[in-house]
C-alpha cells in the first residue's frame, strides 16, 4: 500500500510573500523616480518598503474566494427583503430620512474611496501597499454598488432615493462629505492614506457604522443591516490597513512624524464634522434609538481612540488637535445641526419633523447638561410655531464655512449661545469658519480651499442667479414631494396606508 | 490598560468563534447588542484556531472570519493559528 | 507653501464678488439668538442703504424669534469682521465699508427669550 505523502502546506506569512515578492520588481526602463514620481513631495521619507506587511496577509486567492461568499450572504438578503415587504417592515417611515441622508452623502464617498485606493495603490512603491490598497479599492467599489442596490428597493416605494448622485454633488448637506472626500482624493498618496486610511476607517467609521447598523436591526430595516455589514466587514481590514500604514511612515524617519501630526489633526477634524450629521441620525432620526451620539462617541471615540493615541504616543504621536474641542462640542452638535436641517427642510431631499414629546424626553435623559437648557425652548417655540399654523420656515440661506462646508451652526467652545465666527483675509477675500480647526486647515494651504465650491454663494452666481425653483430642478429635488415636513407627507400617507393593507384585510 | 475589542455579526458561525473568544480570554467581556456581538478585552485578546475547531468540530481557516468580522481594536497579528489584538499600554 | 504640489500652484477663489452680477455677499447674524441655526446669507446690491437692508431682508427673516418685535434697531450693538463697529444707516452698504462676505453681528442685551445666556 502506497504510503499518502501529504505535500507541505504553506504558512500564512510564506504564502503573502509568495504573492507579493515577484511584484516588487527592480525599473530598468525607467528610473524608479519616473515610476513612481508621486511619493517624494508630500515630504515623507521611506527607506524600506519591505517593512510594510498587511499583517491580515490575505492573499489574492482568498480575498476572491470569501468576498464572493459575502456577496452570496448579502443577495439571498436583499432578494428576501424584497420579496417579503422588507419596506414595510421598518418601526416608521421617517426613519427613511436616514437612509436617505446615508445614500446621498455616504455612499458616493465609498465610490470616491474606491477611485482614491485605485490611484495610491499604482502611486505606492511598495509591493505589500499596492496590493492591500488594490484590494481596498475593489472592496470600496463593491460598497457602494450594494449600498446603491439595496437602497433601490426602496425607492421604489418613497420619495428623496432618486437622485442622489445629483444630491451629492449639488445640495448643501451633502457638501460636508463631498469636500471631505475631494479633499483626500486631491491629496498625495500618503495624505490621502491618512485621510481614508487612517482618520476615517479608524477613527470614525466605527462611529459611522456599527451603531448605524444597529439602528438599522432595531428599526427593521433589513437591507440596510445587510449592506451594512457586508460591508463592515472589510472595514476590518481597512482599518488595520490605516493603522499599519501610520505606524510604518512613522518607523521609518523621525522627520514624518510632524508631517504624520499634522495631517491627524487635519483629518481627525473635517472627519468629525461630517459625523455632525451621523449624530443628527442617532439623535433624532431613529424611531427606535440604539444609543445617543453621545454614548456612541464616548465609546468610540473617548474610549478607542484614546487607546489608539495611547498606542501611537511611543512615536511621539499626541492626541488630535481638536480633540478637546471635540470632546466638549459632544454634547451640542447633533442638535446644532438638527435644528438646521429642520428649519431649512424646504431644501432637502429628505422630511423634517419636530421631535416628539417622548423623543424629547428621550434626549433630556441622555443630554442632561444640555438639552433642556438650550435645545427644548427652541423645539418647545417652534412647536408652539406649527400649532399656530405658522410652522417655522428659515427661508434665509446659511454661511457655510469655507472648510467644511456645513452652515456655520456650530458655537464658540465653551458657549453654546453664540455662534463661532472665525474669518480671515486672504489676497483681499473674506473667507468664513465655523471653528478653529476648519480655519487652521484653511490656513494651512489656503490656494486649495479658496475653490471650494459652496453650494449656497454658488446659488446666486451663473446660471441660477438666485432663482430658488430653478435650483430645486438643479438638485433634482421635487418641491412638496421630496422634501418638508415628514406629517402629510406622501411618504407618511403610504407607509400607513400600506402597512394597514399588509396587516389586516381592508 | 486599554480596551481591545472585536466585534462579530450575531449568526450561526460566530457562536463558535465567540464561545473560542470566551474560553481563551477569561478576561474578555461579552455584550450582546441587536445584530453584533461585541467582546471588549483588556490590553489583550486572542482567536485560537484549535479552539474553535474543537467547538465545531471541523477544521477552521481562521480568515473565515473575515466574513463574519464588524470591526476590531488595536494593533493585529494573524497567523494561521491564530489572531492576536495588542494595545502596547 | 500655499499648497502642497509638485509644483508652483495658484488658484483663483470661486466667489469672486465679480460672479454675483453686480450684487455681493453680507453675511449677518444676532447674537444669542439661536432659532437661526446659522449666520443669514444675502445677496444684495451695495447701493442698498444700511436702512434699507435692516428695515427689509433682516427684519423679514429674524421675525420667528420671539424678540423679533422688541428689537430697538437704534440702540442694537454692531460688530462687522468681529469687531465693534457703527454704521450710518443713511449711507448705502458701500459707504457703510461692508464689502463682499462682511460678517455683520448684531447683539441686543436683555433679549434673550429662548436662550439662557450665560
Amino acid at each position: 500500500m502506497d504510503t499518502q505523502v501529504t505535500k507541505k502546506k504553506l504558512g500564512l506569512k510564506e504564502r503573502y510573500k509568495l504573492l507579493t515578492r515577484d511584484l516588487g520588481w527592480e525599473t530598468t526602463f525607467h528610473s524608479r523616480e519616473e515610476v513612481f514620481p508621486y511619493v517624494h513631495y508630500e515630504g515623507i521619507k521611506i527607506h524600506d518598503w519591505d517593512k510594510w506587511e498587511d499583517p491580515f496577509r490575505l492573499t489574492m486567492d482568498a480575498y476572491w474566494k470569501y468576498q464572493a461568499e459575502k456577496e452570496r450572504k448579502f443577495y439571498a438578503i436583499i432578494d428576501a427583503h424584497a420579496q417579503n415587504n422588507g419596506h414595510l417592515n421598518l418601526t416608521d417611515a421617517h426613519y427613511l430620512t436616514a437612509i436617505k441622508i446615508f445614500l446621498q452623502a455616504i455612499t458616493p464617498g465609498e465610490y470616491c474611496a474606491h477611485k482614491g485606493f485605485a490611484r495610491v495603490g499604482r502611486e505606492f512603491g511598495g509591493v505589500g501597499t499596492q496590493v492591500a490598497c488594490q484590494m481596498q479599492s475593489l472592496d470600496e467599489v463593491r460598497h457602494a454598488q450594494t449600498q446603491i442596490h439595496a437602497m433601490s428597493n426602496y425607492n421604489k416605494f418613497y420619495q428623496g432615493f432618486h437622485a442622489f448622485s445629483d444630491q451629492r454633488d449639488r445640495i448643501w448637506y451633502t457638501s460636508v462629505a463631498r469636500s471631505f472626500f475631494d479633499d483626500a482624493l486631491s491629496s498625495g498618496p500618503f495624505e490621502f492614506m491618512i485621510a481614508i486610511g487612517f482618520s476615517f476607517e479608524y477613527v470614525l467609521t466605527n462611529l459611522l457604522f456599527v451603531p448605524f447598523m444597529s439602528g438599522a436591526a432595531y428599526n427593521g430595516d433589513m437591507a440596510t443591516v445587510t449592506f451594512g455589514f457586508s460591508a463592515q466587514s472589510d472595514e476590518a481590514r481597512h482599518m488595520t490597513l490605516g493603522l499599519e500604514c501610520i505606524k510604518f511612515m512613522l518607523e521609518q524617519d523621525p522627520a514624518n512624524l510632524p508631517i504624520v501630526q499634522k495631517w491627524i489633526d487635519k483629518w481627525f477634524w473635517r472627519g468629525l464634522r461630517i459625523l455632525a450629521l451621523v449624530g443628527t441620525m442617532m439623535d433624532y432620526m431613529l424611531p427606535k434609538r440604539v444609543m445617543s451620539w453621545k454614548e456612541a462617541f464616548d465609546i468610540y471615540g473617548i474610549e478607542n481612540g484614546g487607546a489608539l493615541f495611547n498606542d501611537l504616543a511611543r512615536y511621539g504621536v499626541r492626541a488630535p488637535k481638536g480633540w478637546g474641542d471635540a470632546a466638549a462640542a459632544i454634547d451640542h452638535m447633533s442638535h446644532q445641526l438638527m435644528l438646521g436641517l429642520y428649519q431649512w427642510s424646504f431644501g432637502t431631499a429628505f422630511h423634517g419633523w419636530i421631535p416628539s414629546d417622548d423623543e424629547m424626553e428621550w434626549l433630556s435623559a441622555k443630554y442632561p447638561d444640555s438639552f433642556d437648557k438650550y435645545y427644548r425652548p427652541r423645539w418647545e417655540h417652534i412647536k408652539k410655531l406649527a400649532a399656530a399654523g405658522t410652522p417655522f420656515k428659515n427661508y434665509g440661506l446659511a454661511k457655510l464655512c469655507q472648510t467644511c462646508q456645513l452652515p456655520c451652526v456650530f458655537t464658540e467652545p465653551g458657549d453654546p449661545t453664540l455662534i463661532c465666527h472665525r474669518e480671515i483675509d486672504y489676497k483681499g477675500e473674506k473667507y468664513h469658519f465655523c471653528s478653529d480647526g476648519c480655519k487652521e486647515i484653511f490656513e494651512n494651504e489656503p490656494e486649495k480651499y479658496i475653490q471650494a465650491w459652496l453650494p449656497m454663494p454658488q446659488l446666486f452666481q451663473e446660471p441660477l442667479k438666485g432663482d430658488l425653483g430653478a435650483w430645486m430642478n438643479y438638485v433634482s429635488l421635487v418641491d412638496g414631494q421630496d422634501n418638508g415636513d415628514f406629517d402629510g407627507s406622501q411618504d407618511q400617507i403610504n407607509f400607513d396606508k400600506w402597512r394597514g393593507m399588509a396587516t389586516s384585510n381592508k | 490598560m486599554s480596551t481591545v475589542f472585536i466585534a462579530l455579526q450575531a449568526n450561526e458561525e460566530t457562536r463558535a468563534i465567540i464561545e473560542a473568544i470566551v474560553l481563551d480570554n477569561p478576561e474578555a467581556i461579552v455584550k450582546r447588542e441587536p445584530a453584533m456581538v461585541k467582546i471588549n478585552a483588556p490590553g489583550r485578546l486572542v482567536v485560537n484556531r484549535e479552539t474553535i475547531e474543537s467547538i465545531v468540530g471541523r477544521s477552521f481557516d481562521l480568515q473565515e472570519m473575515h466574513i463574519h468580522l464588524i470591526t476590531l481594536s488595536g494593533n493585529v497579528d494573524e497567523t494561521d493559528d491564530s489572531l492576536t489584538l495588542t494595545w502596547n499600554n | 507653501m500655499a499648497v502642497i504640489a509638485l509644483k508652483e500652484y495658484s488658484a483663483v477663489p470661486r466667489d469672486l464678488v465679480a460672479n454675483f452680477n453686480g450684487k455681493q455677499l453680507v453675511y449677518a447674524s444676532w447674537d444669542h439668538h439661536l432659532l437661526f441655526a446659522a449666520p443669514f446669507l444675502f445677496c444684495v446690491p451695495p447701493q442698498m442703504t444700511f436702512s434699507e437692508w435692516v428695515a427689509g431682508p433682516l427684519t423679514q427673516l429674524i421675525a420667528a424669534d420671539p424678540d423679533a418685535k422688541a428689537v430697538d434697531w437704534s440702540s442694537v450693538q454692531w460688530l462687522k469682521a468681529n469687531q465693534p463697529w457703527t454704521p450710518n444707516f443713511a449711507g448705502s452698504l458701500a459707504e457703510n465699508g461692508v464689502v463682499h462676505k462682511d460678517q455683520i453681528r448684531f447683539r441686543t442685551p436683555g433679549l434673550n427669550s429662548l436662550l439662557t445666556v450665560n
